[in-house]
């Protein structure tokens, strides 16, 4: 059981001007999940490693459970990782890989046994003990390699994309289990993924970075509802808010004919700091609505209709300022437009995104 | 988004006709007179051992009157040329059973030596970081195009008279003798075999996936421990193909062994007495047959035995998995 606390801690790959985590401020809690999740290149990785003991921490510091692990060699930070091709030791058996550690550790022969048994049994993997790696489905190694983690009994559990290399329909069975998996044993997990559907359904809380920095931590939820700038807005939900820089005007933000209503600090604060008359608006696909032509919406035109069983997304688009902007709706299957026609679109009131244009920081 | 289509794969390869130049190419070498013109050539390559090998069974004096081939039409056989040559007691047959030890001697520590070396030095310079590591490779893999030859004289004084520099003895000469003088063939034959190994092992061991020497370092192990319970199971196919590359090297060798061992009846191995024999008594060359055979039969036997490993080792830094 343990916390982990980043302070400020950066990694600049030799070679490279800009660090590939720059100043990184994270307080884990104990027993928690945290997803760290971002586009590739996004230094996420790289902030696990650097909690692993594998990257060098170039400025700050790493603690976990107050102790100072800054400078300390992996196998000094009781932890256990789980990485993206499993990295099973191909010339052991599945009983071998899990013992590894453990052995090394000194630990008696029949505390490993148990251990593995353990383990085994929690991740159903007691048949193929004997087996080594190249014998078993992909679903398997990666449970072998979770397994490989679990027998440590670490203080923290580190994932790098551990459901990359499964298919889609284990992925999501899979992530279930981790998540439940977490959650008997309680122990302190960090989890990176690029997913953030993972992110969203397996984490406590969510930390969205980019370009080495971190941009929100949150509960799903809260990041989903109220995301902090432009990017974590653009980032998380799919399909992807529509986010849309318009002319600002007393009422509020507009599009062609429809006002999107802002409040009047709303409207003082987009024009401070550089703003001018602009504003950056996002509205999700499934916060609006499909209205009648005299109502007010946004005219678009419909250039695909994605029919998802239980319900649709109308893809279209419309002219702003004169350029052709593209919008998606999800919309019901009761009302699903043809290609071709032109559809209003009314965002909720109350469920509209405002951010500074040109800080894209959250109003 | 976390839905991807599966990709269909592997359903139109059959049929077609291979598109790519390698696919072409591998087609055309598996076709059935493409087997048969290698079974040819095969057969071709092998005719003249085979006459040495129906030789060294011949009496003298067919031999020295006909041909190998007469043999079909006048079947004589006969163990006198292996039995002198392995077991004979004048000075002038072989005696080839000590120099065949010797031989053994000789060869044993000159494959594990350089094999042992050569794999700490890989992966020390393929997964340990320090400054000018890459340097280092590069030398060393430069050493290579240092021919043997070369380096016969410096190595000699370096026996004889150890080295000094400015009147200063900074190691002493070695002074060996007889027996002793295996130590300076197993050292000679170390040096020249290094550079060529730590490139080949460098290439196996660079290539182990770096996930795998991190997993090791997570669960706890330290360099030692990584080298012995990761890197070497999983570079067997490697060592494997290095040792019977250097052990049909030291085993046919005549250069090193004469220079640094001498001729000496204690030190000599097989092939400095089989130049011998062609040598001294180029007219009784029935002997010179079966001492053939008899230096043949040890690399036989390593090559079968480990030819398992050979060909995977061959094809492991191609194939994944």
């Amino acid at each position: 059981m343990a916390t982990v606390t980043y302070t400020q801690a950066t990694r600049i790959y030799p070679g490279t001007e800009r660090p590939a985590v720059d100043h990184l401020d994270l307080e884990i809690g104990d027993g928690e999940f945290l997803v760290l999740v971002g586009p590739s290149g996004c230094g996420k990785s790289t902030s696990l490693r650097m909690l692993a003991g594998l990257e060098d921490v170039d400025e700050g510091s790493i603690h976990i459970d107050n102790r100072d692990v800054t400078h300390l060699p992996p196998k000094a930070r009781d932890i256990a990782m789980v990485f993206q091709n499993y990295a099973l030791y191909p010339h052991m058996t599945v009983y071998e890989n899990m013992a590894f550690a453990l052995k090394l550790r000194k630990t008696s022969k029949a505390e490993i046994d148990r251990r593995v048994k353990e383990a085994a049994g929690l991740l159903q993997l007691e048949e193929y003990l004997g087996r080594k790696p190249k014998a078993l489905s992909g679903g398997q190694r990666q449970r072998v390699a979770m397994g490989r983690a679990i027998v440590r009994e670490p203080q923290v559990f580190l994932m790098d994309e551990p459901l990359s290399n499964l298919d889609a329909k284990l992925r999501v069975q899979t992530r279930t289990q981790i998540a439940s998996l977490q959650a008997k044993l309680g122990i302190t997990t960090v989890y990176v993924t690029h997913d953030q559907i993972e992110a969203m359904t397996m984490g406590h809380r969510v930390a969205v970075m980019l370009d080495g920095v971190l941009q929100q931590v949150d509960t799903p939820r809260a990041l989903y509802d109220k995301p902090s700038n432009v990017f974590v807005a653009g980032f998380i939900g799919s399909p992807a808010m529509n986010i849309k820089t318009v002319s600002l005007t007393d009422g509020g933000a507009k599009f062609i004919d429809m006002i999107v209503p802002l409040t009047r600090e709303e409207v003082e604060k987009a024009r401070a700091n550089g703003g001018g008359d602009k504003v950056t608006i996002g509205f999700r696909p499934e916060d609006c609505d499909l209205v009648g032509p005299t109502e007010g919406g946004l005219p678009v035109v419909v250039e695909l209709v994605e029919d998802l069983g239980s319900d649709a997304n109308v893809y279209g688009h419309a002219a702003l300022d004169g350029v052709s902007e593209r919008f998606v709706v999800r919309t019901d299957r009761r009302h699903m437009p043809n290609m071709g026609d032109t559809v209003f679109v009314k965002p909720r009131a109350d469920h509209n995104h405002a951010f500074h244009a040109a800080t894209g920081e959250r109003i | 988004m976390t839905t991807t289509t599966p990709v269909l794969a592997g359903q139109a390869t059959a049929e077609q006709p291979p598109r790519t130049m390698a696919g072409r190419v591998r087609k055309r070498l598996n076709s059935r007179t493409a087997t048969a013109v290698s079974i040819i050539i095969a057969l071709i390559w092998t005719v003249p051992t085979f006459g040495l090998f129906l030789s060294s069974f011949r009496p003298e004096d067919d031999i020295k009157q006909t041909g190998w081939w007469t043999f079909f039409t006048n079947p004589q056989l006969t163990l006198d040329n292996y039995n002198q040559v392995l077991f004979g007691r004048s000075s002038s047959s072989g005696q080839l059973a000590n120099f065949f030890v010797n031989s053994i001697v000789i060869t044993i520590p000159s494959v594990l030596f350089p094999i042992a070396f050569a794999a700490l030095a890989a992966y020390a310079l393929s997964w340990i970081n320090f400054r000018g590591r890459d340097w280092l490779y590069i030398g060393v893999f430069a050493l290579q195009i240092v021919p043997l030859q070369m380096a016969l004289v410096p190595l000699l004084s370096f026996f004889s008279r150890g080295v000094s520099l400015g009147g200063i003895t900074l190691l002493p000469a070695w002074d060996l003798d007889n027996e002793g003088k295996f130590v300076q063939v197993w050292f000679a034959h170390t040096c020249f075999a290094l550079p060529f190994a730590v490139f080949l092992l460098h290439n196996f061991i660079s290539q182990l996936p770096g996930e795998l020497m991190e997993a090791a370092r997570v669960d706890g192990a330290g360099h030692s421990k990584i080298f012995r319970s990761v890197v070497l199971p999983l570079i067997t196919p490697a060592l494997a193909s290095l040792a019977i590359f250097q052990f049909l090297w030291v085993w046919n060798d005549l250069l090193v062994a004469l220079i640094f061992a001498g001729g000496g009846r204690e030190v000599a191995p097989l092939t400095v007495r089989l130049a011998e024999l062609a040598g001294t008594r180029g007219g009784e060359w029935q002997r010179l047959t079966a001492g053939a055979f008899v230096s043949i039969v040890v690399p036989m036997i390593v090559f079968l035995s480990l030819q398992r490993y050979f060909v995977r080792g061959l094809l492991t830094g191609s194939v994944k998995g």
